[in-house]
């Protein structure tokens, strides 16, 4: 078959864009290299849903970040995704820098940002109660959020799927050629025919491009590490602190996450290797340096891991979407870095819009804009788990401890659309595994779980796909 | 709501041993709850000998160690509960637990005793760079991995750390054919039971390099190496010291720490060293009618030290449900110079009998003497050979003695090189 539309990356702008296109009569597949969506930028960035004063007036970054974050509440809202509005502050630490925050406040206002104030001192020290002695004051944008990347990408894909979108997981894109008004995909999950490809590929929306003959664009690839901390330091900060912005981003923050946990980084450096998520000591010693900065009692003593994932930077500096130059059925977004989350919404309709100059796109009556709440136990009071193991005994056993993660939930997880097929899958739409473990007590039993749901022996199952085997042969 | 004179969360050998001497000494309605599917805890997994040394004067392997427990709780009518969790304590003592047959459980109980164990320290909290490719996991995962489920983790083998756990992995990798490359600690002496460097190191010519740490892992998708380096007197890398050690797996025996997020909920404040519950000589916390033992109050090199203190508790336990427990005011116990902690962490003067005071020194200490003091005045001393952190030492308080103790006084314990 032939599909209308075939979405390359189930990141969180292809995850968001399948499901608007999901609303309409046509066909679409969406091609996953990785064994899960969200794997590349979308599952290691900072999960902010910024306000939208850093970018410069005038750009695509700008106009898609405002709008975007205007609709995150309600989006989030529908998938049953998590969404904490706790706002964000850049925090001045000299006049010089009180300065620049108050051209970003300018900026900000130009920008159509709702909700900015330059705060003083005292007023910062009211708001945010562990900030450093040596802060002298601050933007707060009350606007800006804290999401959780993987988890809105994994409800939209959800919902993407419930509504008739094909997700194709393992489908590496090796080659596009034209035949005619269609496009043959060569992949590693065979030969896929589309009349119109999105290039959603993240970091490697250059490489795809030029696939179709475009070689206008080039990403630079930009590693950012991370240190996520222990839940009982999750209210060191109530905003999303950052400091003064510079040329390579936006610095060093300090943030709860919509978790509950606290998060802390990027660092920033361009790098060589596209896929280089390794982290260095050099730059764990970066952010807790920096991060001291804001908030003095931040100690990674209570680190449960660190982390560092690769942003997308287009030469150009702005977004770049649409209709490629060279091949006219053939859609970019690519170049989606920060504030590439508070903008995927946004970046969903852009793409359906510009799609819709050259397909048709009708409504189906039949369209569901929300996915069901998955079953989070750990959530319940005792009325409501009592109930719900009554009606399903997989809820009555806990299999990760620390996240009070039941057997349930992760059978759940595997049979959802678009569901885990490997530990880490498993992870992060259940937390198992996520807490101060790390899965030291769960992980074989997670294992065994998905051998036994998706009918394989246990040492076929694996941390993230392709070769990340957990277990070999059986011993003698 | 179940009514049960005693709960006892968690049945490894901590929850076992309390429950059989609460009923020794008269308590009638026990329930043991158990989150595995079996009782035992840890000790199911560890198929080597070595247990039992000194409680039973012979030498068993995990299961048989456990197995003798098992077999003497049988012969009782006290509950066992497996495959329950314990969700909450609440301050009337009140447990809530789930498992699939009877849902939702709420227990009355008159006294509790905690006995959760511990678990690994994992990679996040060490800081170690790289990638987070799969490979990396903690010793006792591993152990689960061969001894249970009978799978190979890996063939080539780098051990961070040299805990008893790590220790035994070393060995039983290598009798599996697996290649044991080295293992790495961080400090200038292992963490570990001498025998079982001797035993598992040793014997199969697999080098231990102390001073020495993992600094980065290698690989996209299954660990391809470790970088290891040298590290000076602070325990910081030494630049130009690395190399770079090709592996499969990497296996994390990094410490361990006492599970203790039901006592910390139930507001329990923990002892800082210890990572435990305070508690007093006959191991009852700050919440009365809560009682601590095992590896969630202190973590012990062996299993028959945790049976030895759960006994204390079933037997505190069993004094506190008859009323009998003597409760009056205490004195504090108190590591110094050397000494890094003590359990228990307060004595009642009026105490009933003599008490054992355990603790642990923070370096290895040859020809010393162990002297307890209390207000200036020596009240023990003790010659020891040597002293290693490794290795949980203990001195023992005639009730004699402590019974001539002024209240709200602090007992030390020192070493004197």
């Amino acid at each position: 078959m032939t599909y209308d539309v075939a979405i390359v990356g189930a990141g969180v702008v292809g995850g968001l864009i399948a499901r608007e296109l999901s609303r309409f009569k046509i066909s679409v597949a969406l091609l996953e290299k990785c064994n899960d969506v969200a794997m590349g930028t979308t599952k290691a960035n900072s999960a902010i849903v910024h306000g939208g004063f850093d970018a410069q007036n005038g750009t695509l970054k700008a106009e898609l970040n405002v709008k975007g974050t205007a609709m995150m509440p309600e989006l989030c809202k529908k998938l049953s995704v998590p969404f904490k509005n706790n706002g964000s502050l850049v925090v001045a630490f000299s006049d010089d820098e009180m300065e620049h925050v108050k051209a970003l406040y300018e900026r900000g206002v130009k920008n159509g940002v709702p909700g900015l104030s330059v705060i003083d001192r005292d007023e910062l020290r009211r708001i945010e109660p562990n900030i450093s002695d040596k802060a002298v004051g601050a933007l707060l944008c009350e606007s800006a959020g804290i999401v959780c990347p993987y988890e809105l990408t994994i409800a939209a894909v959800e919902n993407a799927v419930t509504n008739g979108v094909e997700f194709i997981r393992n489908c590496c894109v090796k080659g596009i050629n034209r035949v005619a008004d269609e496009y043959v995909l060569d992949t590693s999950a065979g030969e896929i025919c589309a009349k119109f490809i999105i290039n959603a590929a993240g970091n490697f929306s250059d490489e795809l491009a030029k696939m179709a003959g475009d070689d206008s664009i080039k990403i630079i690839p930009r590693k950012g590490e991370y240190y996520l901390l222990d839940k009982s330091v999750g209210n060191l900060a109530v905003h999303t602190i950052f400091q003064c912005p510079n040329e390579m981003g936006k610095g060093i923050l300090v943030t709860p996450t919509v978790d509950g946990n606290l998060l802390i980084g990027p660092t920033a450096i361009n790098i060589d290797k596209k896929d280089d998520t390794e982290t260095t000591p050099e730059g764990l010693a970066e952010i807790v340096e920096k991060a001291l900065k804001s908030v003095p009692s931040v100690s990674v003593r209570n680190a449960i891991t660190s982390f560092a994932g690769v942003r997308s930077h287009p030469e150009t500096d702005d977004f770049i979407i649409g209709w490629s130059e060279k091949n006219d059925r053939f859609l970019n977004v690519a170049g989606i870095e920060s504030p590439g989350l508070s903008s995927a919404p946004a970046i969903a309709i852009r793409v359906r819009e510009i799609l819709g100059e050259k397909l048709e796109l009708s409504e189906k009556e039949s369209y569901t804009d929300t996915r069901e709440e998955p079953v989070r136990f750990r959530h319940m009071n005792d009325e409501q788990r009592a109930e719900l193991i009554k009606k399903n005994s997989a809820y009555g056993r806990i299999v990760c401890r620390c996240e009070t993660i039941t057997e349930g939930e992760i059978i759940d997880a595997i049979k959802a659309p678009a569901g885990a097929r490997d530990v880490d899958g498993v992870k992060r739409r259940t937390r198992a595994g996520m807490g101060r473990c790390q899965g030291g007590f769960c992980g074989s039993k997670v294992v065994e779980i998905l051998a036994r749901e998706l009918g394989v022996p246990m040492n076929e199952i694996t941390k993230f796909g392709g070769e990340s085997k957990i277990i070999y042969e059986r011993t003698k | 709501m179940l009514d049960f004179d005693l709960a006892v969360v968690g049945g490894g050998p901590a929850g076992m041993a309390a429950a059989l001497e609460a009923r020794e000494n008269g308590v009638e309605k026990i329930v043991v709850l158990e989150r595995a599917e079996t009782l035992g805890g840890i000790l199911e997994q560890c198929i080597h000998t070595g247990f039992g040394l000194h409680y039973f004067g012979e030498e068993l392997s995990g299961p048989e160690y456990a197995g003798r427990f098992m077999k003497l709780l049988e012969d009782t009518d006290i509950t066992v509960k497996t495959d329950t969790m314990v969700l909450d304590i609440a301050s009337d003592n009140t447990v809530t637990a789930v498992n699939k047959k009877d849902g939702l459980i709420k227990i009355n109980a008159k006294a509790v005793v905690l006995a959760m164990g511990c678990r690994e320290r994992p990679r996040g909290a060490l800081s170690i760079a790289g990638s987070r490719c799969s490979g990396i996991m903690t010793a006792g995962t591993a152990q689960k991995y061969v001894n249970i489920d009978g799978y190979m983790p890996g063939h080539e083998v780098v051990i961070l750390g040299s805990g008893d756990i790590g220790l035994i992995m070393a060995r039983r990798m290598t009798l599996e054919g697996a290649k044991v490359k080295m293992v790495c600690e961080l400090m200038p002496y292992s963490g570990g039971l001498t025998r079982n460097i001797v035993q598992c190191l040793d014997d199969f010519g697999i080098p231990l390099k102390l001073s020495c740490t993992v600094v980065a892992t290698h690989g996209k998708d299954r660990l391809e190496g470790v970088t290891i380096a040298k590290v000076d007197e602070k325990l910081r890398p030494i630049p130009g010291t690395e190399e770079y050690v090709p592996c499969d797996t990497l296996m994390l025996s990094v410490g361990l720490i006492p599970e203790n997020e039901l006592s910390k909920n139930s507001g329990l404040e923990l002892d800082r060293i210890t990572n435990g519950p305070k508690v007093d000589e006959y191991r009852e916390t700050e919440h009365k009618g809560v009682f601590a033992c095992g590896n969630v109050l202190q973590v012990h090199d062996l299993v028959d030290y945790v049976t030895e203190e759960s006994q204390i508790a079933g037997l505190g336990a069993a004094k506190y449900i008859k009323g009998e427990k003597i409760s009056s005011e205490c004195v504090s116990t108190q590591g110094v110079d050397g000494v890094r902690y003590i359990v228990p962490q307060r004595i009642n003067c009026k105490t009933d009998s003599d008490v054992k005071l355990y603790f642990r020194v923070g370096a290895v200490f040859n020809n010393a003497k162990i002297i307890v003091e209390c207000g200036g005045k020596e009240i023990l001393s003790k010659k020891k050979k040597k002293l290693c952190p490794g290795e949980m030492e203990y001195v023992t308080l005639k009730q004699s003695v402590i019974n001539e103790l002024a209240a709200n006084s602090v007992v030390t314990v020192r070493v004197e090189a």
